[in-house]
C-alpha cells in the first residue's frame, strides 16, 4: 500500500480539503490502489526522453501593449468581477480577518 | 407534418433556409421534447427562451433576405462546462451552483453567431471527471438506451453524458461536448451517435471550465458525420484569448466531405487487441476494416508500443493539472463559501472545498497533489510526461506507414448505472482506447457501427494526424455510409 491514512491527511491538508476520519479511512485504500497501478510507468525506459509539456509545438504570443486591447479581458470590469463573489464589500472581495 | 425532432443539423438548417418550416417551429418542437424528457435528467437547466429568441432572429433575418449562418435555426444543447452569459454554469458541481457568468465562452459565442440557439445546459460528470455520468451533483443522467428485456437505467457515458443522452433521445439535434481523455468519444459510442475531438488547439478553451488544460478540447456531438463537420466548423478558429489556440485557417470540412478512400492507408494497432475486450467489440472492428476496404482503403497492421502506459500516464497528468486548476475554488471570488462561525481564512478554504467538491473530484485533486508534492514530482509527474512523449512518438511513427488509425472507441458497450461506481480503477479502464489520442493531441472521432446482442450501440474510433480532421471525417463518413446505423431507443421517458 503506497499511502496510509496519515499521508492522505497530509495531502488533504496541502490541497485545503477538510476530511472527516471516515472519509480519510475510505480514501486511503482507493488512492493506494490507483497509485499502485500507475507505478507501472516505472517500467518504461525513458532515458534521453524529454518530458512533453505541449502536444502541438506553439510559441507563446505577445499581445499588443495597449490598455484594454481586448475589451473582454481588459480592465475596468470591477462590477462584473465581483458579481459572483460570495462576500463583495466596498468594491473588494471580502475574506475573514487574517491579521490579529 | 414532419416530426422536426427527427431531423439533424443539416436538414433543419436547409429546411429553415428553404422556408419548409420556420426556425421558431423547430425551437418549439425541441423545447417540447426537452420538457417531456425530464426522466433522462440530461439538462441541469433548460433555456427555452434562448432557443426561441435565436430562432426569431433567424426567421427575421430570412424574411429580410439576410445571409444565414451555418447553424441558423438549429437549437442545440450546451454542455454545462461552457460559460454562458446570464445562464448558470456549474460544471455539475455544488461549488459552482448559482454561478452566473458575466461573459460568454468563445465556442458558445461562435455557435450563437452562426445562428444556433440554446435549449439548455447539459448535465455531465462533475468537472468532466468521470466516464458514466454518475459524479454530477445534479444526479445521474440516464441513457435513452436500455439493454433488451431489462429496465435497468444504463450509463450514457461520460463526461459528456447529458450531451450524448440528449442527442440520442432526439431531444436535441446536436450538442457541444468536451474531451480530456475520451469524454466526447466514449459517450458518443455508448449512445449510437457521432462525436469528434479535433486537434488540440482547434477550439478555444476560453470560458470553458478547466479540468486538465493540456488535454481539454471541445467538439461537437451529433447524429451524423456531416452534422459534426458543419458544427465543428462553427466552433473552431483562432482565439487570441487562449494561449494554446491554433493560429490556422479552419477548412470547410463539410464541403470537403468525401467517403471515397482510394489511396488511403488505414492502420490497425495490434496493441488495442486487449484481453477482456468484448467479442462484439472485436466483431465491430472487423466489420469496420471491411467497410474501409470497401471504400477503397488499404488496411495495414501497425504497432503503438506504449499503448499500455497511456492510461496510467493520463491518470497522473490529468489529476496533476486538475489539482492546480481547481485551486481557484476557494470561496473568495465566486461559487460556494462555507465559513463556520469564528473560522479563519485557511479553515474557510478547507470547509468550502470539503462541502463543494464531490468524491471523484476530491480523489483526483488528492492524487494530483500527491504526484506533484516534493519528493514525488520526478518519479510520478516527470516520468508521466516522458511517457506521454513516447505515446506521441508512437503515433508519429505509425503515421509514416498509414494515414489514419481505426480502433474500437471503448472496450465494452454501455453498462447499468451503479455497476462500476464503487471501483474507480474499473471505471478508468473505459477510456483505455480513447486516452492515447488525447495525450498526443490528435483529432479523433467515434462513429456508430452496430448494436450488440443486447441491442446496445457500439462505436468505432478513427484517429488522424494533427490537423487532419478532414481525413478523420471522411473515413467516418465511409463507415457511416456502410454501417447503416439507424436504430433508435424506445421512447420510455415520455
Amino acid at each position: 500500500m503506497s499511502v496510509d491514512k496519515a499521508t492522505v491527511t497530509k495531502i488533504a491538508s496541502l490541497a485545503r480539503i477538510r476530511m472527516s476520519d471516515g472519509e480519510l479511512e475510505r480514501m486511503a485504500p482507493e488512492l493506494s490502489q490507483i497509485l499502485d497501478w500507475v507505478e507501472q510507468l516505472g517500467e518504461v525506459d525513458t532515458a534521453g526522453v524529454e518530458p512533453m509539456t505541449a502536444v502541438i509545438p506553439n510559441s507563446l504570443r505577445l499581445r499588443a501593449d495597449v490598455v484594454d486591447a481586448d475589451p473582454l479581458t481588459g480592465g475596468g470590469r470591477r462590477e462584473d468581477i465581483l458579481a459572483n463573489a460570495p462576500a463583495a464589500e466596498h468594491g473588494f472581495f471580502g475574506v475573514p480577518k487574517v491579521i490579529e | 407534418m414532419t416530426d422536426l425532432t427527427q431531423l439533424g443539423i443539416k436538414p433543419l438548417r436547409d429546411g429553415v433556409a428553404a422556408g419548409e418550416f420556420t426556425a421558431r417551429e423547430v425551437a418549439e418542437a425541441f423545447n417540447a421534447a426537452v420538457a417531456d424528457a425530464s426522466a433522462l435528467n440530461a439538462f441541469i437547466v433548460t433555456t427555452p427562451d434562448h432557443a426561441l429568441d435565436a430562432a426569431s432572429k433567424v426567421d427575421a433575418d430570412r424574411a429580410a433576405g439576410k445571409a444565414l449562418g451555418p447553424m441558423a435555426g438549429v437549437p442545440i444543447g450546451m454542455k454545462d462546462l461552457f460559460c454562458t452569459q446570464g445562464v448558470q454554469t456549474t460544471a455539475a458541481s455544488h461549488i459552482l451552483e448559482g454561478f452566473v457568468p458575466r461573459y460568454e465562452s468563445t465556442v458558445s459565442q461562435k455557435l450563437w453567431d452562426a445562428g444556433a440557439g440554446m435549449l439548455g445546459k447539459l448535465n455531465l460528470d462533475q468537472f468532466a471527471m468521470g466516464s458514466s455520468n454518475e459524479t454530477s451533483h445534479f444526479g445521474n443522467v440516464s441513457s435513452p438506451w436500455r439493454r433488451t428485456g431489462t429496465n435497468a437505467p444504463m450509463s450514457p457515458g461520460g463526461s459528456s453524458g447529458g450531451s450524448s443522452a440528449a442527442v440520442a433521445a432526439r431531444i436535441a439535434p446536436a450538442a457541444t461536448g468536451t474531451d480530456t481523455g475520451g469524454s466526447i468519444r466514449q459517450p458518443a459510442a455508448f449512445t449510437g451517435i457521432c462525436g469528434i475531438k479535433p486537434t488540440y488547439g482547434r477550439c478555444s478553451r476560453w470560458g470553458v471550465v478547466a479540468f486538465a488544460s493540456s488535454l481539454d478540447q471541445a467538439g461537437p456531438m451529433a447524429r451524423s458525420v456531416e452534422d459534426c463537420a458543419i458544427m465543428l466548423g462553427a466552433m473552431a478558429g483562432f482565439d487570441p484569448k487562449d494561449a494554446t489556440s491554433l493560429k490556422m485557417d479552419v477548412p470547410d470540412w463539410a464541403a470537403g466531405l468525401d467517403g471515397n478512400l482510394a489511396g488511403k492507408t488505414i492502420g490497425i494497432p495490434r496493441e488495442y487487441r486487449m484481453e477482456g475486450t468484448d467479442a462484439a467489440i472485436l466483431d465491430s472492428w472487423e466489420r469496420g476494416k471491411q467497410w474501409l476496404r470497401d471504400a477503397g482503403a488499404t488496411i495495414v497492421d501497425i504497432s503503438l508500443p506504449h499503448t499500455k502506459y497511456a492510461l496510467p500516464a493520463y491518470y497522473i497528468i490529468a489529476p496533476a493539472e486538475a489539482s492546480s486548476n481547481l485551486a481557484r475554488y476557494d470561496g473568495v471570488r465566486y461559487g460556494l463559501r462555507d465559513l463556520p462561525d469564528g473560522a479563519g481564512l485557511q479553515d474557510m478554504y478547507a470547509e468550502t472545498r470539503e462541502a463543494g467538491f464531490g468524491d471523484e473530484v476530491k480523489r483526483r485533486i488528492l492524487i494530483g497533489t500527491y504526484v506533484l508534492s516534493a519528493g514525488f514530482y520526478d518519479a510520478y509527474y516527470t516520468q508521466a510526461q516522458k511517457v506521454r512523449a513516447l505515446v506521441a512518438r508512437d503515433f508519429e511513427q505509425a503515421f509514416a506507414q498509414c494515414d489514419l488509425i481505426l480502433a474500437p472507441t471503448t472496450p465494452t458497450a454501455s453498462f447499468p448505472l451503479g455497476e462500476n461506481s464503487e471501483d474507480p480503477l474499473a471505471m478508468y479502464l473505459n477510456d483505455v482506447f480513447a486516452v492515447p489520442a488525447s495525450l498526443a493531441g490528435l483529432p479523433a472521432m467515434s462513429v456508430p457501427a452496430m448494436q450488440n446482442e443486447g441491442g446496445l450501440p457500439l462505436g468505432l474510433q478513427l484517429v488522424g494526424r494533427p490537423f487532419d480532421e478532414q481525413g478523420v471525417l471522411n473515413a467516418g463518413l465511409a463507415i457511416e455510409q456502410r454501417a447503416g446505423f439507424s436504430a433508435q431507443p424506445d421512447k420510455w421517458w415520455c
